[in-house]
């Protein structure tokens, strides 16, 4: 879908500053510490969550409730390990908090969150942040965790080490929130950096770690025991032979539920909203009002509706994955691989994410250092098997493959068609990855420097926040841009009025292009079905379900029947392959163009996408035409 | 004691690192995972495929490349000592 997940990111515009107030707040910390986590506490907002490094890659901005004043604007920052890094992400941070972000409010207040349990390290990021010069509230998060696993900090020690305010927390259970709101509460001093507060020698890692060092045995921080769990757990996940295994069977396990529990799910839903759109059109009696609301809107809006258990499950089963920790591992065991095609493991978390959706996978690469690594990651993400592609993939496989089975009752033919589909994109990419890498984006490879968490259990809490945004968002792109679209594409298609479909405004344009199309297997009605899906490639099947509805002779058929009435088999299986390679998405086009900061970029992979598409269909459609 | 290279450092042992020799940025960011100059590694695994190999410091597991690992020399203890 085109931005179905595109991340929360909620404009405020800049409260007018008052003199002595606190107006905007900072959230800063290295990846991982859990600034997220305590950035949806504090402002109820929904972003993305995720136990591994570097997600959060955008600056997102919330008014707080329930803790602090509500007129307060937050600003969660990517996580950065010092203010002197190469990558986006630390730059992105350097550049808000310095105040020379455009468009973003310049924040009067930091508050630093540091992981309480590897809190000697951490604290090195605290010298850069307290040499700004901003009020400072440090906050030890995961207090509890560091507590029940014997590790030990005098806060007290540490603040007046600091010259700041330090306070325990937990943003995951919620304790310890209370010292914020009195820091926030109270009113901002002219800062004046505390003279007893002595900041090692700027950029020097060295001199960071040092002063980390004293403060961490002054203030007798006593480092938890690292958790015997995640290192028991890894020598298994991790394992010679049982690390792979798994490995595969978790990717194959999310396919299997996302089809064999989604598919029944979504089949029952459609039956659903059929049955509640037929009981609405026998309301509306026969006139053309009910013609326009069940034929065109209905039908556009819940052909694409139906999908929702299926994406939900989807963005269940990578949620799982990314909050429990496990993503991490999963790069480790795949950067041998990623590293063949000149990519690295970093890579695949990304790519992963682009199963689901191009664009967040777009926006998440960020988190790989090296520029030409990233837009050779942003070029091949596309060819991942988005959701979008799912509706038109589903359809024209049950309307055309017969469901035998091959591997007992448990894989059967359409699970096959659908899975080679999945394959087809992925090799798509690697082979545009490979010839990238040894083209235009060849570069030394970045070096590879991945953190590995330690597992947690993910919380209900923060999943079904998730799923709860996911969901939304792509209701609300089948409620305004398919709406929109199936609208536009009624009323083409009943202009003039009382002429049949061939003759209607819509029926014109799929006939003028109808010779381009014609020997990759399609007809008119579908031409007009990828004219539309330009915008996201879902609005297909809304597409064709109002241009069948429209017609008299298929008017009476399902969607699929009308499809077998109209497609030879070879000119259906060329339209799913002409899917799985064409850039339909002006989302991902966009997102292209922002984060590659030039159109050359999207352009190219908009041209190069769309030529591969139309041979690979070609080629379909003539050799099944040939062999069946 | 003996001087190596962290790529050579096998499973299970401990090291305090000596010097890195990687280009500014890399080392900059290594540094602030915690690799810095004697700090305590302990090799903690490869990956299933051989490489990349997970790095115990700072009580805090970090996975880097051979490629990458031996750039970085370390100073190991007696055999097997913790």
């Amino acid at each position: 879908m085109s931005d179905c997940c595109a991340t929360a990111t909620i404009e405020i515009a800049p409260t007018p500053r008052v003199a002595g107030k606190i107006q905007t707040v900072a959230l800063v910390g290295p990846p991982n510490s859990g600034k997220s986590t305590l950035f949806n506490r504090l402002t109820g907002l929904r972003q993305k969550v995720a136990n591994y490094p570097g997600v959060t890659v955008e600056q997102h901005y919330g008014k707080l409730s329930g803790v602090g004043r509500g007129d307060l604007t937050l600003i969660d920052l990517p996580g950065i390990y010092s203010l002197n890094t190469s990558s986006e992400d630390a730059r992105v941070a350097v550049d808000v908090l310095h105040g020379r972000m455009p468009g973003a409010p310049v924040p009067d207040a930091v508050l630093l969150v540091l992981d309480s349990l590897h809190l000697q390290r951490q604290l090195m990021l605290a010298a850069p942040i307290l040499a700004l010069g901003l009020p400072t509230l440090v906050l030890l998060n995961m207090s509890d965790l560091m507590e029940t696993r014997g590790g030990e900090v005098d806060t007290l020690a540490l603040a007046r080490e600091l010259g700041v305010p330090v306070a325990k927390i937990s943003a995951a259970r919620g304790t310890g929130l209370d010292s914020i709101r009195h820091f926030l509460d109270k009113k901002s001093e002219p800062v004046t950096v505390k003279p007893r507060l002595e900041l090692p020698v700027m950029g020097n890692p060295r001199s960071y770690r040092q002063w980390a060092t004293g403060i961490s045995t002054r203030t007798k921080y006593k480092a938890p025991l690292s958790s015997e769990w995640t290192r028991k757990i890894d020598s298994v996940l991790l394992g010679r032979i049982t690390g792979p295994l798994l490995f595969l069977a978790v990717v194959f396990g999310v396919f299997q539920i996302v089809f064999s529990v989604g598919l029944p799910v979504s089949n029952a839903f459609q039956t659903v909203l059929t049955g509640a759109g037929s009981k609405v059109g026998l309301l509306l009696g026969n006139g053309w009002l009910e013609s326009l609301l069940i034929d065109g809107v209905w039908k556009g809006v819940s052909s694409v509706l139906v999908f929702l258990p299926q994406i939900l499950l989807l963005f269940l089963f990578v949620g799982v994955l990314e909050d429990s920790g496990y993503l991490a591992r999963a790069a480790l065991i795949a950067d041998r691989v990623m590293r063949a095609i000149g990519l690295n493991g970093k890579a695949f978390i990304p790519l992963l994410s682009a199963y689901a959706c191009a664009v967040p996978a777009i926006m998440a690469t960020r988190t790989i250092e090296n520029k030409r690594d990233r837009f050779a990651t942003i070029l091949v993400a596309p060819f991942m098997t988005c959701s979008a592609r799912l509706p038109i993939y589903m359809l024209m496989i049950a309307a055309f493959i017969p469901n035998k089975p091959l591997l007992g009752s448990f894989f059967g033919l359409q699970a096959a068609v659908m899975l080679s589909l999945y394959v087809l994109g992925f090799l798509a990419a690697l082979a545009t990855a490979r010839l990238l890498k040894s083209s235009i984006l060849k570069a030394s490879s970045a070096p590879f420097i991945l953190e590995l968490p330690q597992y947690r259990v993910p919380t209900v809490r923060s999943l079904s926040l998730r799923l709860i945004d996911r969901g939304k968002v792509f209701v609300k792109q089948a409620g305004t841009v398919i709406l929109c679209v199936t609208l536009v594409l009624w009323v083409l298609s009943h202009i003039p009025f009382h002429a049949d479909l061939p003759q209607s405004i819509i029926g014109h344009v799929g006939q003028w292009i109808e010779p381009i199309i014609k020997p990759l297997g399609f007809n008119w009605k579908i031409g007009i079905g990828l004219l539309s899906s330009v915008i996201a490639r879902e609005v297909i099947v809304g597409t064709l379900g109002t241009l069948y509805g429209a017609d008299p002779a298929t008017q009476s058929l399902s969607l699929q029947a009308a499809l077998r009435h109209d497609l030879t088999l070879g000119g259906a299986m060329a339209l799913v392959v002409f899917f799985a390679f064409a850039m339909q998405c002006t989302s991902t086009l966009a997102i292209v163009k922002r984060e590659t900061n030039s159109w050359r970029w999207p352009a190219l992979q908009f041209a190069y996408m769309s030529v591969l598409a139309y041979i690979a269909a070609l080629a379909t459609n003539v050799l099944i035409s040939h062999f069946f | 004691m003996s001087l190596k290279a962290l790529s050579e450092l096998k499973i299970g042992h401990t090291a305090t690192v000596e010097e890195l020799k990687l280009p500014d940025e890399v080392q900059h960011h290594l540094m602030h995972m915690g690799f810095t100059p004697e700090a305590l590694v302990l090799a903690v695994r490869r990956a299933p495929t051989g490489d990349p190999t997970v790095y115990a410091v700072d009580g805090m597991e970090v996975a880097l490349r051979r490629e990458t690992a031996r750039w970085i020399s370390v100073r190991e203890f007696e055999e097997g000592s913790r």
